[in-house]
C-alpha cells in the first residue's frame, strides 16, 4: 500500500513536469507579451520590467527558476495584479471555487446515485423512462445554456434567488451556480449507476443471494450496492475535471470571484504567471484526486491489489 | 433469394440462402428503436437546413439591418427568429453557426479517430513493453487539465478554426486510443485470431479481416458519442469568446451573445440554445441506440 | 417412497421473446421424497434448469410458470416473495454451476455465509460466524477459521463450490438443489465434490435434486433419475432401471454417449476401426518434440516489483508417427493447452525443438513456416470463440485455403468448402450463414472443416469437446476418428479427462504442472497405470454403472493443483501424493521406463 502510494507519487512527477513544460512553452511561444496592453513603454522601462520578471533570461533558466519557486510553494508574482503574488490570488479564489465545486460534486453523487438506482429497480417502467429522459436532457444541455436560462427564470422572472455575485456570502447565492454546475454530472452519474446496477442485478451472485432467501433489502444493500458503485467511483476523477472546467463558465456567468474567473481573465490579459499558477494548481488537484479515487477503489474492490 | 426456407437446387453458391450477419441483426434492432430513429431524422433535417441555409433567407449572415436592431421573431419582416443587437438575422446566423458546430464535430472527431485508432491498435497489437510505454504516456496525458491548455492555446495563438479542430481532436483521441487498445488486446487473444495465425494467415490480413470488423461496432458507437462531446467543447470555447471570430459564428458564440441580452431579447438565447441542445440530444440518442443494437451487453461506460 | 417432500404437477414454463413464446418445460410431473436423491438429466435446452428455477421463483423476468409445485404441503408457485424467502435458503437451498461467479467477489466468505443465518434464524453476527466455521469444517475446508476472512477470488474453484455447499446447508434444508455443480470443475475436483455430497446427504438427511447433462455423474449418487428432453420427461425410474433396463430410445443414446473407462475388454471398435500404427522405427516420424519449454514472464504488481516466471511447459518431449493419436491429459493449469500453442508457435518458445518431418520449426524462415503451417492445424475448445462472428461460414472455412493456395479460383475454393462442410456433417446450404446461427456442436464441426480444408497431416485438438454436452461429445469424437482414417491424420487430442481420450487415442501422455509424468500405450496406461497421479485421474472418472460406482470408495485425489508460479520442490505432485517420501521433496524424478510405460516417479514399479 505504502509502496503503491510512493509509486503513484513518483508517477505524478513526470505528469506535472509535462504539464508545466507544455504550459510554459506555449506561453513563451505565443505572440504578444504581458506588457503589450499598456501604452507604448519606453524601451528602457520595458527592459527594466523584463529584467525584473526575469524575462530576459534564457527560457530553460526561467523554467528552472519557476520550478524552484514552485517547490517552495511560490507561484511567482502576478503580471497584472502588481500588488499580489499568484499564490495570494489562488488562495483568495480557491476557497470560493472549492465551495462551489464541492457542493456540486456532493449533489451530483447523492442525487445521481439515488436516481440511477431507482431507475434500475424500476427498469422499463415509466419511472425509468422519466429519469433516463431527464438524464439525457441534462447531458445534452450544456451548463452555459442552463445557467442563463435558470437566471432568467428564477432570478429575473420569479425573483426567488439572486442572479449573481456572492452578495452577503449566504448560501442563497450559491444555490443557482451549484445546481447549474451539478446538473450535467447528475445526469452522467445516474446513467452510470443505472447501467452498472442493472448489470450487477443480473449477475450470478445476486441469483445466489436470492436463492438463499435473503430479503430484497439485504440483497440490494449488502450484495449489490458496492459492486454497482465501482464505475461511479472511477467516474469521480473525470467528474472532478469536468466540474473544475464547468466552474470556469459558471463563475463567469454568475460573477462568482473564484479561480475559474481569475483563469479566464488572466488568459485574456496574458498574465503568464497567474495562468500558469492556476493550470499547475488544478493539475496537482486533479492528480491528487485521481490518486484518492484509486485508493478508494482498491479499498472497495478486494480483487484489486496494490 | 426469394424464400429463405427453400434451398434452391442450383449449385452456384450465390443462390444459397443469406445468413443474418451481426450487422443486419443490429440494423433490425436499431430500426425498431423509435427514439433513435426519430433522433436520426431530426439530425438529418438539421444537417440539411444547415447546408442549404443561404437559400432559405433573403438575409446574409453578416448583413446588418440597422432599422431592425434586437427585434423579436416576426414573419412579416422575414426575420423569423428575430435579429441580434446588430440587426443581423438570427435564423441565418443560427444555421451558419450550426455549420461551424457540426463541422467542428465531424472534423475534430475524425482527427481523434485517426490518432486514437492508430495509436490504440498499434499498442494493443504489438503488446508487451511497447504497449506498456505507450499506455503510460496516455496515462500521463490523461491527468493533464486539457481544457485549460486548450483555452490557453486559443488565447495565445488567436482564434483559429483549424487550431480548434486540432486542439479538440488532441483531447479526445486519448479515450479512443484506450478503447481501441483494450478491444484489440482482447481480440488478439481470441481463438479465431489464433486459428488464423495457426493457419498461416498474414498479420495484415488478420488485422483487416479479423480485428477491424470486430472493432468497428465499438468505434461506430464511440464516434456517435464523441461528436456531441466535441460540439460541446467548441461551444464552450465560443461561449468564453475564444472560438470562431466575428462575423462568423457558432452555436456557442450565439448562446453567449444571447445570454448577455436575455433580459430584453430572450429569443437570442432561446433559438441557438434550442438548436444546440436538440442536436446534442439527438446524437446522444443515436449513440445510445447504436450501442444497444451493436453491443447489448456492454452498457457500462 | 411414502414421505413426499416435493410434488411437481403439470408444470409449464414459458418465456415470451421477440420471436414469440418459447415453451421451456411442458407438462412436467415428478416427486421427490424426503432424504431421496433425484437426478435430472438432459442436454442443454432440455428445460432441466428452468424447472428448478421456476420452483425457486428465480425465473428470468420474461419467464412464466404454471401448474403446481407443492413443497412440504405449501404451493410454491405464485407465493409472494416475502413468504418464498422464508423457504428458500432455509428449507430448500440451491447451488449453481459456476462457483467462480456465484459467490459475491466483494464480500468476505464468512460474512456472505452469515447473511443466511442472520436472515433466517436471527442469529447474532458472532454466533452466525461460529456456525459458518463449523459448516466449513463439515465440507472439509482446511483452515476454516482463516477462510472466513478471505474473499472468493483467493480460493480455488473446488474450494468455492465447497463454500457454496456449506452456505446451502447452513439452515439444514430438507431439499438441496444442485444445478450442474461439477460441470465447470476438473474431473478430480468433480470426484471430490460428488464424494462430499454423498457424505453430507447422510449427515444432514437432506433430499437432493442433482441436475446434470452427464449420466455418469448421477450413477454413484442418485436413487432415482428423470431424463428430460425438449422440456418433457422422457423416462424416469430408479437408478438401476435407468442404467440397466432403459426403456426410452433417448435414454439409451445418452447412456451410450457417456465416456467410460473400460479396463477389462478392449472395445470392439478398437481393433476394427483403429489399427494401431506400426512401430515407430520403420515409419517416418511426423512430429518430434524435444524438451520443449514455454515460460511466461508474469509482471509483478507494480513497476518496480520483479516479474515472476511461470513455467507453463517445462521440458516436454515426444514423437508422433503418421496416423497416430496422442492423448494429452491433465487438470487445468497443467500446461497442456500451452503445449499445443508452443508446438504451433502461437506462443514464443523458451527452449527445446519442434520438428515437423525432420525440419526444425524454430529455425525456419517465415515463408517456410507459413508453408509448414498448412500441415498442422488446430481445433479449439470454445466452438463459438474460435469462429469470427462477423464472417460467413464459407469465408471462415475458405480462409486457410486462400492463404495456402492463393492461386485457386473462387469457384474451386467454394466447391471444396461445400464438399468439406458435407464431409463434417453440415449442409452446403449453410455456407452463407454466420456462426451465431449454429449450435455448439455444429460450430465445432465448422472448426473441424476449417482445420481439414488444407488437408493437413496433423491436427491439434485442444479440448475440442469439453464445452459440449456429453451426447454431442461422442458425435464429435466419432467424426474425428472417422476423418482420421480417411485423411490419414495424426492427432494430438487434449482433454482434462482420461475417459474422453481413451476411445480415440493410441498413446496417452499425462501432464502435471508443465511436465510429463507418464506416457504409455493406451492399453498399458489404463490397465496398469504407474504414476500415482494417473491412478488418481482414473479413479476420478465416474463409472456409468450404479452398482460398481457405489462400491468404489476411494476417490483418489485430495486438494488442488498448486500454483504453477510456485511449484513444489522435487516432484511437483508430492503435495497431493499419498506415497510421497522425503526423497520426493529433494529430487525431481526423471521420466524412465517401467515396463512398457515411461513414468516420472521415484517409486514407479514399487507401488
Amino acid at each position: 500500500m505504502i509502496r503503491y502510494a510512493l509509486q503513484r507519487f513518483l508517477g505524478a512527477i513526470p505528469t506535472l513536469l509535462i504539464l508545466i513544460g507544455l504550459a510554459f512553452i506555449m506561453i513563451r511561444l505565443a505572440p504578444g507579451g504581458p506588457f503589450d496592453a499598456e501604452k507604448q513603454l519606453l524601451p528602457e522601462i520595458e527592459a527594466n520590467l523584463r529584467a525584473a520578471y526575469h524575462l530576459d533570461e534564457p527560457i530553460y533558466q526561467q523554467f528552472g527558476r519557476y520550478i524552484y519557486g514552485l517547490l517552495q510553494g511560490d507561484f511567482g508574482p502576478s503580471f497584472q495584479y502588481r500588488d499580489h503574488t499568484v499564490t495570494e490570488l489562488i488562495m483568495s479564489g480557491f476557497p470560493v471555487s472549492l465551495r462551489l465545486g464541492g457542493f456540486a460534486m456532493l449533489l451530483a453523487l447523492i442525487v445521481g446515485v439515488s436516481l440511477g438506482t431507482l431507475a434500475a429497480f424500476r427498469q422499463n417502467t415509466a419511472t425509468d423512462y422519466t429519469v433516463m429522459g431527464a438524464a439525457m436532457t441534462g447531458i445534452s444541455i450544456p451548463n452555459f445554456v442552463m445557467a442563463p436560462l435558470m437566471i432568467l427564470v428564477f432570478a429575473v422572472y420569479l425573483k426567488w434567488l439572486p442572479a449573481g455575485g456572492l452578495g452577503d456570502g449566504s448560501i442563497r447565492n450559491l444555490v443557482l451556480p451549484v445546481i447549474a454546475l451539478a446538473l450535467p454530472q447528475i445526469a452522467y452519474v445516474s446513467r452510470l449507476t443505472r447501467g452498472s446496477m442493472i448489470e450487477v442485478l443480473r449477475s450470478n451472485f445476486i441469483r445466489t443471494a436470492r436463492a438463499q432467501g435473503l430479503p430484497m433489502r439485504t440483497v440490494i444493500i449488502q450484495h449489490a450496492l458496492k459492486p454497482a458503485l465501482l464505475p461511479v467511483i472511477s467516474y469521480i476523477g473525470p467528474a472532478t475535471a469536468a466540474i473544475i472546467t464547468g466552474s470556469v463558465v459558471i463563475e463567469q456567468i454568475f460573477g462568482v470571484p473564484g479561480l475559474g474567473r481569475y483563469f479566464v481573465q488572466g488568459a485574456l490579459n496574458r498574465d503568464y504567471t497567474l495562468v500558469m499558477g492556476v493550470v499547475v494548481f488544478y493539475g496537482v488537484l486533479i492528480i491528487a484526486f485521481n490518486f484518492l479515487v484509486d485508493l478508494l477503489y482498491g479499498w472497495l474492490d478486494p480483487r484489486v491489489k496494490y | 433469394m426469394s424464400d429463405p426456407t427453400r434451398i434452391p437446387a442450383a449449385e452456384s453458391p450465390e443462390q444459397f440462402p443469406e445468413g443474418r450477419s451481426l450487422w443486419s441483426d443490429a440494423l433490425q434492432v436499431l430500426l425498431q428503436n423509435r427514439a433513435a430513429m426519430a433522433a436520426l431524422i431530426i439530425l438529418s433535417i438539421i444537417s440539411l437546413l444547415v447546408m442549404i441555409a443561404p437559400f432559405l433567407s433573403p438575409y446574409s449572415y453578416d448583413f446588418t439591418d440597422w432599422d431592425r436592431v434586437s427585434e423579436g421573431p416576426s414573419l412579416a419582416t422575414g426575420h423569423i427568429f428575430g435579429t441580434d443587437a446588430l440587426g443581423r438575422d438570427l435564423f441565418v446566423r443560427t444555421l451558419y453557426g450550426g455549420r461551424i458546430s457540426l463541422m467542428v464535430g465531424l472534423v475534430a472527431t475524425t482527427v481523434s479517430l485517426v490518432i486514437g485508432i492508430s495509436y490504440g491498435a498499434v499498442a494493443g497489437y504489438l503488446g508487451g513493453k511497447i504497449d506498456h510505454v505507450m499506455m503510460r504516456i496516455v496515462d500521463i496525458l490523461y491527468a493533464l487539465p486539457f481544457m485549460f491548455l486548450v483555452i490557453l492555446l486559443m488565447v495565445l495563438f488567436g482564434r483559429n478554426i483549424f487550431l480548434i479542430f486540432i486542439a479538440i481532436g488532441a483531447i479526445n483521441w486519448l479515450d479512443m486510443a484506450r478503447i481501441v487498445r483494450g478491444q484489440t488486446l482482447s481480440l488478439k487473444n481470441t481463438e479465431f485470431v489464433e486459428a488464423a495465425r495457426a493457419g498461416g494467415v498474414s498479420t495484415a490480413r488478420i488485422i483487416r479481416r479479423h480485428i477491424i470488423p470486430n472493432l468497428l461496432g465499438v468505434v461506430v458507437v464511440y464516434v456517435t458519442l464523441t461528436i456531441p462531446q466535441v460540439i460541446l467543447v467548441e461551444s464552450f470555447l465560443s461561449f468564453l469568446g475564444l472560438g470562431v471570430q466575428e462575423p462568423m459564428t457558432s452555436w456557442g458564440a450565439l448562446v453567449n451573445e444571447g445570454a448577455q441580452e436575455m433580459e430584453n431579447a430572450p429569443w437570442m438565447l432561446i433559438f441557438p440554445a434550442l438548436f444546440l441542445a436538440l442536436t446534442l440530444f439527438c446524437f446522444n440518442f443515436v449513440g445510445d441506440g447504436l450501442r444497444d443494437a451493436l453491443d447489448p451487453r456492454d452498457r457500462s461506460r | 417412497m411414502t414421505d413426499t417432500l416435493l410434488r411437481i404437477a403439470d408444470l409449464n414454463v414459458s418465456f415470451s421473446t421477440n420471436d414469440g413464446d418459447v415453451h421451456a418445460v411442458k407438462n412436467l410431473n415428478f416427486e421427490v421424497s424426503a432424504k431421496e436423491t433425484l437426478g435430472i438429466v438432459g442436454e442443454s435446452g432440455s428445460g432441466k434448469s428452468q424447472t428448478v428455477l421456476a420452483l425457486m421463483g428465480l425465473l428470468a423476468d420474461n419467464g412464466r410458470a404454471q401448474g403446481s409445485s407443492i413443497f412440504e404441503g405449501r404451493e410454491l408457485l405464485g407465493l409472494p416473495t416475502s413468504e418464498l424467502n422464508q423457504i428458500r435458503g432455509s428449507r430448500i437451498s440451491m447451488i449453481f454451476q459456476d462457483p467462480m461467479t456465484s459467490l459475491n467477489p466483494f464480500i468476505k466468505i464468512g460474512r456472505q455465509m452469515s447473511f443466511v443465518l442472520t436472515g433466517h434464524q436471527g442469529l447474532s453476527r458472532r454466533d452466525a460466524l461460529r456456525q459458518c466455521k463449523q459448516m466449513l469444517d463439515a465440507v472439509h475446508i482446511p483452515e476454516a477459521q482463516r477462510r472466513l476472512d478471505m474473499y472468493p477470488h483467493e480460493l480455488s474453484g473446488g474450494m468455492r463450490q465447497r463454500v457454496m455447499i456449506a452456505s446451502a446447508l447452513l439452515c439444514q434444508p430438507a431439499l438441496l438443489i444442485a444445478d450442474e455443480p461439477t460441470t465447470a470443475l476438473d474431473v478430480t475436483v468433480q470426484a471430490q465434490i460428488l464424494q462430499l455430497m454423498r457424505e453430507l446427504r447422510e449427515e444432514f438427511d437432506t433430499a437432493i435434486i442433482l441436475i446434470t447433462h452427464d449420466l455418469g455423474v448421477v450413477a454413484g449418487l442418485c436413487d432415482r433419475v428423470m431424463v428430460m428432453r425438449n422440456g418433457e420427461c422422457r423416462e424416469s425410474g430408479s437408478i438401476d432401471q435407468i442404467f440397466y433396463q432403459p426403456q426410452d430410445e433417448y435414454t439409451r443414446e445418452l447412456l451410450a454417449a457417456v465416456p467410460r473407462l473400460d479396463f477389462e475388454q478392449p472395445q470392439p471398435q478398437d481393433t476394427t476401426q483403429m489399427p494401431v500404427p506400426t512401430k515407430k522405427d520403420d515409419r517416418v516420424i511426423l512430429l518430434q518434440v524435444d524438451s520443449l519449454q514455454v515460460f511466461f514472464d508474469i509482471p509483478g504488481p507494480g513497476i518496480f516489483s520483479a516479474s515472476q516466471t511461470l513455467k507453463a511447459v517445462d521440458g516436454v518431449s515426444f514423437g508422433l508417427v503418421p496416423g497416430e493419436t496422442l492423448g494429452v491429459v491433465g487438470e487445468s493449469g497443467c500446461g497442456k493447452s500451452t503445449l499445443a500453442r508452443g508446438i504451433l508457435r502461437l506462443v514464443n518458445v523458451t527452449g527445446g525443438r519442434v520438428c515437423m518431418l525432420g525440419n526444425d520449426l524454430g529455425v525456419m524462415s517465415d515463408a517456410a513456416l507459413k508453408a509448414a503451417r498448412s500441415d498442422m492445424q488446430i481445433i479449439f475448445q470454445d466452438p463459438f470463440a474460435s469462429l469470427n462472428p462477423r464472417m460467413t461460414v464459407r469465408d471462415i472455412v475458405a480462409e486457410p485455403l486462400q492463404t495456402h493456395q492463393p492461386g485457386m479460383g473462387s469457384d474451386a475454393v467454394f466447391g471444396k468448402v461445400a464438399a468439406m462442410l458435407e464431409r463434417v456433417g453440415l449442409e452446403r446450404a449453410h455456407m452463407n450463414r454466420y456462426p451465431h446461427e449454429f449450435s455448439g456442436g455444429q460450430c465445432q464441426r465448422i472448426g473441424i472443416a476449417r482445420a481439414l480444408i488444407v488437408e493437413p497431416r496433423l491436427i491439434l485438438c485442444d479440448e475440442p469437446v469439453s464445452a459440449l454436452d456429453v451426447s454431442i461429445q461422442g458425435q464429435i469424437v466419432e467424426l474425428l476418428i472417422e476423418l482420421q482414417a480417411s485423411f490419414d491424420l495424426s492427432l494430438i487430442f487434449i482433454a482434462h479427462d482420461l475417459a474422453v481420450v481413451q476411445h480415440i487415442s493410441h498413446r496417452v501422455m499425462v501432464m502435471y504442472l508443465g511436465r510429463v509424468v507418464e506416457v504409455a500405450d493406451k492399453h498399458a496406461l489404463y490397465t496398469n497405470p504407474q504414476h500415482p497421479y494417473t491412478r488418481a485421474l482414473i479413479e476420478a472418472v465416474p463409472i456409468p454403472d450404479p452398482q460398481l460406482e457405489r462400491r468404489r470408495l476411494n476417490r483418489g485425489l485430495e486438494g488442488d493443483i498448486p500454483s504453477p508460479l510456485n511449484p513444489p520442490s522435487g516432484c511437483a505432485f508430492r503435495t497431493r501424493c499419498r506415497y510421497a517420501k522425503d526423497r520426493c521433496a529433494r529430487e525431481r524424478p526423471q521420466l524412465r521406463m517401467s515396463g512398457e510405460t515411461a513414468v516420472a516417479c521415484h517409486m514407479a514399479g514399487e507401488i
